[in-house]
Formats: C-alpha cells, structure tokens, sequence
C-alpha cells in the first residue's frame, strides 16, 4: 500500500464514522433526559453507563468516551426502552447502530463484534446458519482458551440429543449476490 | 387455510423439535404449510449489529420469494428472532422511499422485488386469530389437567411492533393453555428478556436474566416458550443459571405446540419431546397421568375407557387390539 492509499483508507474510515455518529445523533436528538429507558433496561446493573446518560455522550459528541463504554454491547435487543420511551425514539436501533460504528473502529472494538461478524460471515458462507460451525470460528476468533470450555456444556447437550451437524453445503453461494451488492453499496470492505 | 411456512435456521437443527412439533398441530388443525422455496437466513439477532442494509435485504429476499412463489398467502413463522426480523422489511420498507428503493436495488441484483403483498404472521398470531378457540377445544383428547404451565413470550414477538398481543403483559397464550386442561401461571416474567444472543457474549449477565425467570416459575410444571432463542436460553443453560439464584428448581421447558400437541393426543414422539433439552419426571408424570376429570357426570362414563387413558399415549394401539396373548 503506499503512502497516499493508507491515507485514503484513514479518511474513508474517518468519514463513515462521522456519518454514522451523525446518523445515531439524529435518533436520540429529542432526548429529554427523563431517564425511562435506563429503568427499563434488565442490562442497566451491568452498564457502565446507563441508556439515559449514553444519549446525552452521544448529542455532544463524545465519540472516544461512547466507545469505550460497554454499555451498547450488553444491549440484549429487548425493545422495552423503545416502546416506553415517551419521545417514541428508536432506542434499541441506536443500540445496534452504536455496536455497528465501534467494529468500524477494530483494535478491542474488533473482538468484541466478533459473534456478531462470525454469524453474518457463516450465514453468507452457507445461506443458512450452520450452528456447529459457527460455535467453532467463534472461539477461533476470540483466541480465548477459556471460552471453548464455558460454552462445553452446552456442546455435549447438543451432542447428546443429535443436534450438532456437520455444515450443509446445500444453500452455498445463494446470498453472494445481496452481500455483493450490500458491501458496494455501504462501502465497508 | 394455507400459509407459506418460513421455519430459519433454528428450526432444522437446534429447534428441531419446534419445526417437528408445529407441522403436526397445524396439519391436526386442517392448516396446509407450504415451505418457502430456497429460502435463506434472515439474519437472527445478530445482523443489525453487522449491516443496516443487510438488516432489510436478508428478511426482505424471503418475502419476495414467498410473494414470487406462494402468491396470496400469509408467511407463518413460529421463531420471534425470524418473525421480528420479516416484520421489520414490512412495517418499515414500504413507507420509507430511500430505504425502499436500496431495496430494490438490492433484490435486483438477486433478480427479485419485494412487493409488500405478504403478511407477516406469527404461529402465534395465527393460533390466536385465524383458528377457533372452540376448534383446538375440540381437538383435546388428552386433557392436561392438574398440570400448571407458565406461558413465556420474551421479547420480540411483542416489540416493538404491537400486532396481536399486549407488548408489556401479554396474554394471547392463556386461553390457549386453559384449551389443553392445565392452568395458566399468573406471573409478571412472561414478557422480560431472556438475555438473547448476550448468552453467547457476555454469559454472567444473561444469566442473571434466565435465574430470575426460572425462579418465578419455581411453582409451574413447566415454561411454555414461542421461540428457540429463549428455549435453548432457558434449557440450555439451566444448570449454570440455577447455581445464580438459590430459589429456582429445575422446570421443563417446552414449545407451545408440543403442549398442544400433547393435548391432542399426539404421542411425546410425534412432538419429539426427547429432543427437549430439559424434561423433569415431575412433568412426565404429570402428563402421563393427568388427574381425572372433575364432573360428576364422568363416572356416567363407560367405566372401561379410564384406565385405558391413563396409560398414557405410547401405546394407543393396545386400547382397540386384539387381546394379548
Ligand atoms: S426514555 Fe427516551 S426521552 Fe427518556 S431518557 Fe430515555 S431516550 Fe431520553
Ligand atoms: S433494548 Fe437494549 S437498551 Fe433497551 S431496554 Fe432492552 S436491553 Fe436495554
């Protein structure tokens, strides 16, 4: 890569970050601070902010202290703090969207949005979700020694009652063309 | 009654037996399901963290099957991460221009279009309005009384979207229960989120969640669940959850129609109650030998034709056959 090219890959990757804070702005812009979507959350105990305060980070902009938080990645997409929210914002929207904008960013971000990017990856390879093999690329990913064994129950379960499968080529290739499509049209590589 | 059946990836591995069990209630009910043709993944709950065009586009190439392929007929689905997921393409696509025509830019490239003619339905949904109360009353022939179920609906069946239940305390699952002689429990958990996709991410805090819900159930036969997220949350994890909260006991967790199912009369195999996870003798027992029938007017009854019900449904070849030997 040469000089100019990195540049423009930084620029780039400058740029979808602007539009995306921009575009979660534009979301919680009506906020009133009444603080019903922090106590309607069941993940608030584990936030280290909660909802109510991350929107506030969010109208001024504090992309690096919004980015450092946990708090959007212990969003379990329950939709109670979107249907309560007396402004009627898309709350759990901007959840997903924040969660969205820190894998742009990769470095601890990158780990974090691993299951995520793992599933969507095996749902691109395989048309339909291959769930042995996406237990399997997960704990490859994350490089956790650990993980593997917290997650060994569950396997043995599954193994117990025939429901680990080998993956079934079967549907392979079927989504190439819309992930194509959708990769050129939001420009991420 | 005929609907295009979309059952997602969950459904033709680890939830096998919701897939299993829905087609045997609704062809018991008279309901014809005609798979998707070619269908894909929808996303689950882990696409909108990825890609907000993917969001649409993956539900969206679904719909346009279904409207290419099975004109006219409502899309049933029995997962809430799924049904959520279509749901979303037809409440939101069609009204917004720009995200329409992305849309269509993108089907295009597939060579389809999404047209909105499809109405997403849940199984659910359609128990509750499209099927007769009195016609699953009907169908009981082996009534689970004495049996408490706690009906769970999680989250994304009821938000954010309100279509056929109340999004904080839902009750479309009551009657339905009631239909198959057990009792509904009266709790305030049915509607709190299970943890979701968090089980895989961050584990301690979606078990917090599971603990709680296991606990207010502490008095139910069992948790009557509507999707597999939840199902394999609450199963799955049982174990890890109930060292969390010192007051829940071990419950069986079962799909809605494998109840019904059973109720019907339905053997435990034909709703491969062996593929549950977790299945207490409690709950077998209960099923096995539901308590007799309370009206006087029963002992009228021909006397030979109760013990030959509480034998159970394994075996409903014995009751008619010729003497053993
Ligand atoms: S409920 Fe809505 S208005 Fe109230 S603090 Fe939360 S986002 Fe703001
Ligand atoms: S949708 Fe997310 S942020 Fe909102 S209440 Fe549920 S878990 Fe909390």
């Amino acid at each position: 890569m040469s000089q100019t090219e990195v540049k423009d890959t930084k620029t780039k990757k400058a740029d979808l970050e602007a539009r995306a804070l921009a575009d979660i702005q534009d979301m919680v812009a009506a906020c009133m601070q009444c603080g019903t979507c922090t106590a309607s959350c069941p993940n608030s105990f584990a936030m280290d902010y909660t909802p109510r305060q991350m929107w506030r980070m969010i109208i001024f902009g504090m992309l690096d202290e919004v980015l450092k938080s946990k708090t959007f990645w212990l969003c379990s997409a329950c939709y109670t703090c979107t249907l309560r929210c007396p402004r009627g914002l898309p709350l759990t929207r901007a959840m997903a969207a924040l969660k969205r904008l820190a894998a742009l960013r990769g470095g601890e971000q990158r780990k974090k949005a691993a299951f995520y990017k793992e599933f969507i990856n095996n749902v691109h390879k395989y048309g339909r979700v291959q769930e042995t093999g996406l237990m399997f690329s997960y704990f490859t990913t994350m490089m956790d020694p650990f993980l593997p064994l917290s997650y060994a129950p569950l396997g043995l379960k599954m193994l117990g009652k025939g429901k680990l499968h080998p993956p079934s080529g079967a549907h392979k290739g079927k989504l190439d063309a819309i992930f194509d499509k959708v990769k050129q049209m939001e420009g991420t590589t | 009654m005929r609907y295009a059946y979309y059952p997602g990836c969950s459904l033709t591995e680890s939830a096998v037996e919701f897939d299993v069990s829905t087609r045997a209630l609704m062809t018991a009910l008279g309901a014809e399901l005609e798979e998707v043709p070619d269908w894909t993944c929808c996303g689950a709950s882990a696409v909108e963290a990825v890609s907000r065009l993917l969001t649409y586009a993956l539900p969206a190439r679904n719909l346009a099957l279904s409207e290419r392929d099975l004109p006219g007929l409502d899309m049933l689905i029995p997962c809430s991460a799924c049904y959520l997921n279509h749901l979303r393409v037809e409440r939101e696509v069609l009204g917004e221009k720009g995200l329409r025509g992305e849309m269509d830019e993108i089907l295009a490239a597939d060579g389809l279009k999404y047209e909105g003619t499809v109405k997403v339905r849940h199984l659910l949904d359609v128990l509750t309005n499209d099927i007769e109360l009195k016609a699953v009353k009907e169908k009981v022939g082996h009534a689970l009384r004495g049996m408490v179920l706690a009906p769970y609906y999680g989250c994304q069946i009821l938000r954010p979207y309100k279509v056929f239940d109340d999004p904080e305390r839902p009750k479309t699952m009551d009657p339905l229960i009631k239909a198959t002689g057990a009792e509904p429990l009266d709790w305030s958990m049915g509607s709190k989120c299970c943890g979701a996709s968090l089980m895989a991410t961050k584990k301690e805090v979606a078990l917090e969640s599971v603990a709680a819900i296991l606990a207010a159930a502490k008095d139910a036969d069992a948790i009557v669940t509507v999707c597999p997220m939840c199902q394999m949350n609450l199963e799955a994890y049982q174990k890890q959850a109930l060292r969390v909260n010192g007051r829940a006991r071990p419950i069986s967790i079962v799909y809605l129609p494998q109840v019904l199912g059973l109720a019907f009369g339905l053997s435990e195999k034909d709703v491969l109650l062996d593929k549950n996870m977790t299945v207490t003798e409690r709950f077998l027992n209960r099923l096995r030998n539901p308590e007799p029938p309370e009206e006087p007017e029963a002992k009228d009854a021909p006397a030979a034709e109760k013990p030959a019900k509480s034998q159970g449904k394994t075996e409903p070849a014995r009751e008619q056959g010729t003497p053993a030997q």
